[in-house]
Parts: structure tokens; C-alpha cells; sequence
């Protein structure tokens, strides 16, 4: 009669190395008392703030639209509108630039200068971008226009690219067979395939724009962030509180909207 | 008929009234737009525009060459960027991982009352930019990394949320039955059922959003709540273009390593 | 041992899989379930573990009337039945031990099984079920590193790791080619014989249930049609269940199995 042995332990599935392992959980140990030490907290300034905090809490419950009804009415117009035009002329552009950066129908030298548009439009922050447009544009909201468009073309003509990319190649060589030029070629093979794509994409970055458009008026570029800080720095918390609830409520519109339109468009 | 006689000469992809409304439908896509366009643009001072080139060339020759001399002074803001986005990541983790269990429909303890309040919670901090988070909170509990932090956390609610809770959703039923079926608590079905077949979800959702933090967490100090976005804002205020290169330099590579170790880390895990 | 009296189960859509099934099966019976899909084979043997709630009728375990159990209770009950499922249902990114100690769950308390300190009974008795099965060099390996007979092998050892009273068999070879098929038919009748287990196996392959089963109880359109020893399942037996060549039972033999797993799942919610 064998035994068997009565104690088992799981082995570790990722660091199989013992020393490994600890050495990498002291310095996450490490790291986090190092970090949370870094962080002084002016404890008296947070006990202060407690107060402050149940009054925003209560003013998001108890929002008040109507007082300062004119600003968020002028916010929403311009963060509304300036959503819908970037998305349109970002969009417009993106599709050019995301054709030429698509390896498999651009030339190199096109498609290197296309990536790099592509590359700088998403490494840069939307609010920094915001910072230096508005310092050329002047205060506004084209300033905040002209932010979200050339985000935008970041996220899109990136996707696109990428769609086209990994088109059927079979179905481009059908098309190609058939003795059609570069033109046909996207309209037949290409624009079928990456079109419901780019359409569903193109409602996202909609939703997106919309978002950031809350956001980017804090530098100064117009629409219903500037409204929120002034709120926010006025201590008005119940309209600050009325202002977020319009936001929340429409991205969950836009949100349930576009997946709806989507559908609808397939 | 017997015969065809002859076949139509015009060929048409759509239907005649599918394609009107598709033509009635870019329309007033363009409608909109123009009327957009116009609204947007009332307040718009087209002198500033025409003069937008000339400023252009003015704030980029400010800008060069990039003052080096002022790197050193960054690093101790650049630490705290780090921290805001980790701690944040690790905060707003903790707090979506509930959240996600109660929304998800094949986990939430009440489908009636739980589960949309949790629905509702991953929506309002989805819709709310980080920034606006940290904006309340500087002006709540005071400017600092404390503020960051929270703001970092409370946007990663909806995002870890949202991702999770339809990786709870996806989970291969089969196992869970097997799991139940041994007579297991509901807790233990969590533990043995679905935790490890969404772990590899977790972790790639959680170095994801750790990567979106570090970009998002560069520009908190704008509003007062600390690391690099504080220089930033300081010598905006001073006009002192070089450094502003020098910084924008810097946040760029830090974004640039940051998706490098958080692409690394997702091949690793799965 | 077990005693199913009148035992109906009708699901929302308003599809009857099972009406007034009454069987018993006695200790260290195995028993073969055949028909055609959609006779209600999957849901007869969930609704015994109640992984499908029955709509009417007993399921007397011993002296237990299943069918009649609070969620708490049920819970311990089912401990004393063992399920081996059709696509194993190993839980696939846990280690092949976790798989069969898993089968203690109902056992231990929250905090054993969260940090994995099972009592040291319960691990002698898991390696003893691993050898048992001849798997006991895969102990530390994931579940998805496993093929298709060996992870078929840790299902049965995690059933057996229940100390059932009972075991549950649905399909256990449906994902397997004919020679494994063979190997664990072998393994778990002799399991059963060893311990004097009664077990009743959902089978769709009519000459594997002939070489293996002591008993055959033929389903069709949810009741029992036939009912012997595998010697008197002749072709006239064979076309009483499983007809001519039936297509609207096919048909909906498709759905009755899409129902019972979709109850399941629906019930997995109610109890998670």
C-alpha cells in the first residue's frame, strides 16, 4: 500500500524562479511604501473639504439647472456643435490619410508621411493640443474645433488603416484581375469591405468628441467645460452638479443612439 | 413569358427608394453640418484666425532650442505623475472589481436594483473626463496628489467595470455548472467557477488602463492636481516656451515607454 | 437507491422533455440512458441534481425527496451526487489538482478552498483518485494541458472526490475518439464496480451503452419506452425508440438540449 502525501501546494504559474519571486514582490512592496509616501496629505485641508464634498454631493442630487440655465444653454451649444463638425471634417480627412497609410495600397514614401500624421495626432494629449490652439486661434470655440478634428484623424485614419491592412486580399485580386486601376480597385474592393466598419467607427468618435468637448474648454476652447469650471470655481455645486448630469445623460443617449444606428445601418 | 427578350440596360446597385434615402440622408448630414458650422463659428474672431500662421511661427521659434538645463528639476513632478497613474490604477481596480461583479448578469446578487445602479456608476464615470474628475476633487479636498489620484481612480471605475464585467459575462457556463454541481457555495462558484477564467481579462484590462492613466495623469496639474501637468501649467503662465518643449518632450517619451511596458506585459500575460 | 417518481419537466417555451418518468435505479447500478437527441436524456439526469428544475414529481435520494430541497439544503445534497459531464467542464486554467480537489468544495469552508488549504485527508484522497485514474505525474499541470481522455479522467476523479452516493454521467465520450471512448466506458464501470456506485450514463452510442451497461432505458419524446438488460435491445426495441428515421424528433432534439442548457445557465444565476 503506497502513501501519498497529505499536503499540497499550487505551484506558481507565472515566476517559476523562488528568488524571482520575492525579489519581485519585495520591490512591489517597496515601490508602493515609497509612493504612498510621496504623498503628503494635507489631512486638515481633506477634513475641511469633507464639507464641501457633502455640498457637491447634495448639489448633484438637488441639481440646479435653471439659475444659471443661459451659460450651460451657450456650453451645450457649442460643445453640441463643434462635436458634430470636427467628427465631420476629421472624419473627412482621416479617410485620405488612412488610405496612405495602408501598406497595401500606398506607395512607401506616402505611407511613412501618413504614419507619422497618424503617430503625432495620438501621442499628443487632446488638452495640450488644446493649448497651443487656443493660444494661436484665440479663446472659442473653433480653437476647440480644430482640437478635436486633429484628434480625430489620430483615432480614425489609424483604424482605417489598419481595416484596410487586413482587407481580403483575395477579393482585392479579383479586382485587380479584372484590369482596374488604382481608383477602381478602392471603390470595388476596398471601400465595400472597411465602409459599415468606418461608419460604426466614425459614431464612436462622435461619442469621444463629445466627451472630450466637456473637457478641453478648461484651457479655454470653448463649450460646456469652460461652463463646468466656472461653476466649479465659483463653487456653484448644484449647477456644476446639473452640468455633469447633462453630460452623463447625453453620452448614455449617444451611446444607446449610436449602437441603435448602427444596426440600423448593417 | 416565355422568352427574355431583352435585359434592362441600366443596372442599379440599390433599390430607387433605398437610394433616395441614402441621398436624403448625406443631405442632411451636410444640412447639419453647415447649420453646426455657423452656429459654432457667431462668436468666432476671424482676424485671430487669419492671424493664427504668424502666431504659429512666433510660438515655435520661442520655443527652440528646448532649455535641457530644466530636466533635472522635472524628475521629482515626473515620480509623482507615475504614482498619481499607479495608485490611481490600483484604487479605481479595487473599486470597479465589485461593481463589475454586480452588473454582470450571470453574477449580480439583484438584477432589479443592484445591477442598474452599478450599470449607472460605470456610465457616469465613463462620461466624466479625468480632468473634471480632478477639477471637483481639487476644489474639494484641495490641490495636491492626493486629488490626482482619486480623480485617476474614479475614472478607472467605469473603464476596468465596463471591460470586466463583459469578460464575466463571456465565461464558458459549462465550468460554472460543473463547479455548482459539487455542491459548491456561491462564493466558492466565484472563486473556483469564474475568477479564473477571467483573470487573464483582469490583468490586460488592468496594465491597459495603467497605460491610459500615465498619458491622463500628465496633464492633471493643469488644474492643481500635481505631477508634471503643474510645471506645465507654471510656465505657461510664464511664457517660458523652452521649458514647455523641454516638457512636452519629456511627457512624450514617458507615453511612448509606458504603452512599450504595458504592450510587453499584455504579450506576457497572455 | 434512487427513486424518480412522476417526474415531469416542461420548459417556458411550452416544450415537453420530459412526462411522468418513474425509474429506480438500485446501489451499484449502471445504468445506460438512450435515445434519440431530444428525448430529454440531458434533462432527465439534470433535473436529479437540479441543475434543471423539475416541474413535477419526486427525486427520492435515500430517504431525501431532491425536488423538494431549499437552496441551502441542496447544496448539501448535492454533494452526494457526482457529475461527469459531456466536454469534461474542467475548470481549464486551474491546475489539475484544484480540478479534483474542487470536488470537496461542498465540504470545506470559504477560507480553506480560497487559499487552497484543503484538510490533509482530502489531499491524500485526491492523489489517491489521481493514481487511480493514472494521472498522478499531471497533478501540477493546468487543465488545458491536458488531452482529451486524460482531462475526461480528472473529471471523473473530481466526481469521485465528492465520496458520491451517486453518479451523474452526461455523454462522457461524446468528445472522444473510439479507442479512448472505450478506456474510460472501462475505467468508470470498474470505479463503480469497486465502490458499489449506482450511476446513470446519458449515452448516444447504442454498441458502446450494449458492451458496458447492466441496465438500458430507452427515452423517447420524454417518456420511457424501453427498459431491460442490454441482451433484450433488439432492432424492434431499437426502432421503438429511436423510430424509423424521425426528423422532427431531431429537430427538436436540438432544441430540447439548447433548453436544458439554457435553464441551467439561467439557474446558475439565480444561484451565483
Amino acid at each position: 500500500m503506497t502513501t501519498y502525501p497529505s499536503t499540497w501546494r499550487r505551484p506558481p504559474q507565472i515566476v517559476t524562479d523562488r528568488r524571482w519571486r520575492i525579489a519581485l514582490q519585495l520591490g512591489i512592496l517597496a515601490y508602493l511604501v515609497l509612493a504612498v509616501g510621496s504623498v503628503d496629505v494635507d489631512w486638515a485641508r481633506v477634513a475641511a473639504g469633507i464639507e464641501r464634498g457633502q455640498r457637491f454631493v447634495l448639489g448633484f442630487l438637488q441639481p440646479d439647472f435653471t439659475s444659471r440655465w443661459k451659460d450651460i444653454a451657450q456650453g451645450l451649444k457649442e460643445s453640441l456643435t463643434m462635436t458634430l463638425t470636427s467628427t465631420v471634417v476629421g472624419v473627412a480627412i482621416s479617410v485620405p490619410i488612412g488610405i496612405g497609410a495602408a501598406r497595401n495600397l500606398a506607395p512607401r514614401w506616402i505611407y511613412y508621411i501618413c504614419r507619422s500624421i497618424i503617430a503625432v495626432s495620438r501621442a499628443l494629449q487632446e488638452i495640450i493640443i488644446a493649448i497651443f490652439l487656443v493660444a494661436m486661434f484665440g479663446f472659442g470655440p473653433f480653437a476647440g474645433f480644430l482640437t478635436l478634428s486633429f484628434a480625430t484623424i489620430g483615432f480614425i485614419a489609424k483604424l482605417l488603416a489598419d481595416d484596410i491592412e487586413e482587407i481580403d486580399e483575395a477579393q482585392a485580386e479579383a479586382v485587380r484581375a479584372t484590369g482596374a486601376s488604382w481608383g477602381q480597385l478602392v471603390n470595388y474592393a476596398v471601400q465595400p469591405q472597411v465602409m459599415p466598419r468606418l461608419i460604426g467607427l466614425s459614431l464612436y468618435r462622435l461619442d469621444i468628441n463629445f466627451r472630450e468637448s466637456a473637457v478641453i474648454g478648461i484651457v479655454g476652447a470653448g463649450g460646456i467645460g469652460a461652463t463646468l469650471n466656472t461653476a466649479i470655481d465659483r463653487y456653484e455645486y448644484d449647477s456644476a452638479g446639473a452640468i455633469l448630469l447633462i453630460i452623463i445623460g447625453i453620452v448614455m443617449v449617444a451611446e444607446y443612439g449610436s449602437s441603435y444606428l448602427r444596426k440600423f445601418l448593417q | 413569358m416565355s422568352e427574355i427578350g431583352h435585359y434592362s440596360e441600366v443596372w442599379a446597385h440599390r433599390t430607387p427608394r433605398a437610394r433616395l434615402l441614402r441621398w436624403m440622408g448625406w443631405l442632411a448630414l451636410v444640412a447639419l453640418f453647415v447649420w453646426c458650422w455657423q452656429v459654432m463659428t457667431e462668436t468666432t474672431i476671424w482676424a485671430f484666425v487669419s492671424d493664427a500662421p504668424r502666431q504659429a511661427a512666433d510660438i515655435g521659434s520661442r520655443m527652440w532650442p528646448p532649455r535641457l538645463s530644466y530636466l533635472p528639476e522635472l524628475m521629482g513632478p515626473l515620480w509623482d505623475t507615475i504614482n498619481i497613474a499607479t495608485l490611481g490604477t490600483l484604487g479605481g481596480v479595487i473599486m470597479a472589481v465589485p461593481v463589475a461583479f454586480m452588473a454582470a448578469r450571470n453574477t449580480t446578487p439583484s438584477p432589479h436594483i443592484l445591477r442598474p445602479i452599478a450599470l449607472f456608476i460605470i456610465v457616469a464615470s465613463r462620461s466624466i473626463n479625468s480632468l473634471i474628475w480632478a477639477l471637483l476633487l481639487v476644489a474639494i479636498i484641495g490641490p495636491g496628489l492626493l486629488a490626482g489620484i482619486v480623480a485617476i481612480a474614479l475614472r478607472s471605475i467605469g473603464f476596468v467595470g465596463k471591460l470586466l464585467y463583459e469578460a464575466i459575462e463571456e465565461t464558458d457556463a459549462r465550468q460554472i455548472e460543473a463547479v455548482t454541481a459539487t455542491g459548491a457555495s456561491a462564493a466558492q462558484v466565484v472563486n473556483y467557477g469564474i475568477v479564473p477564467q477571467i483573470m487573464p481579462a483582469f490583468w490586460g484590462i488592468t496594465v491597459f488602463r495603467w497605460d491610459i492613466n500615465i498619458r491622463e495623469s500628465t496633464i492633471l496639474g493643469l488644474v492643481g492636481a500635481g505631477g508634471i501637468g503643474l510645471k506645465l501649467q507654471a510656465s505657461l503662465n510664464v511664457l517660458a516656451w523652452p521649458q514647455v518643449t523641454v516638457i512636452l518632450l519629456l511627457i512624450l517619451a514617458t507615453v511612448v515607454l509606458s504603452e512599450w511596458v504595458s504592450a510587453r506585459m499584455r504579450h506576457a500575460i497572455i | 437507491m434512487l427513486h424518480l417518481k412522476g417526474l415531469s419537466k416542461t420548459y417556458k417555451t411550452g416544450d415537453t422533455a420530459l412526462s411522468d418518468v418513474t425509474l429506480d435505479v438500485p446501489k451499484g447500478q449502471i445504468m445506460g440512458l438512450i435515445g434519440p437527441s431530444g428525448a430529454g436524456k440531458s434533462t432527465l439526469i439534470r433535473c436529479i441534481n437540479r441543475l434543471v428544475e423539475p416541474t413535477a414529481g419526486a427525486v427520492m435520494l435515500g430517504d431525501v425527496d431532491l425536488a423538494k430541497l431549499g437552496k441551502r439544503e441542496l447544496r448539501r445534497q448535492r454533494r452526494r451526487i457526482g457529475m461527469i459531464f459531456q466536454e469534461y467542464a474542467l475548470v481549464e486554467r486551474l491546475t489539475v489538482m484544484e480540478n479534483v480537489l474542487s470536488g470537496r468544495l461542498g465540504y470545506v469552508p470559504f477560507w480553506r478552498s480560497f487559499l487552497r488549504r484543503y484538510p490533509p485527508a482530502d489531499i491524500q484522497n485526491a492523489y489517491r483518485l489521481l493514481d487511480r485514474v493514472g494521472l498522478m505525474e499531471h497533478a501540477d499541470k493546468r487543465a488545458d494541458a491536458l488531452s482529451g481522455g486524460q482531462r475526461q479522467r480528472v473529471g471523473i476523479a473530481r466526481a469521485l472526490a465528492q465520496e458520491p452516493e451517486l453518479l451523474l454521467v452526461d455523454e462522457p465520450t461524446a468528445s472522444l475518439d473510439p479507442k479512448t471512448s472505450r478506456q474510460i466506458m472501462r475505467l468508470l464501470t470498474e470505479i463503480c464496480a469497486e465502490r458499489g456506485l449506482p450511476a446513470i450514463v446519458n449515452i448516444h452510442d447504442v454498441p458502446l451503452a450494449q458492451q458496458f451497461m447492466q441496465r438500458i432505458v430507452g427515452l423517447r419524446a420524454g417518456r420511457v419506452v424501453f427498459d431491460g438488460p442490454p441482451e433484450a435491445l433488439t432492432e424492434t426495441a431499437l426502432t421503438e425508440i429511436y423510430g424509423a428515421e424521425d426528423w422532427n424528433a431531431m429537430r427538436a432534439g436540438d432544441r430540447e438540449q439548447a433548453e436544458a442548457e439554457a435553464e441551467a445557465l439561467a439557474r446558475m444565476e439565480a444561484i451565483v
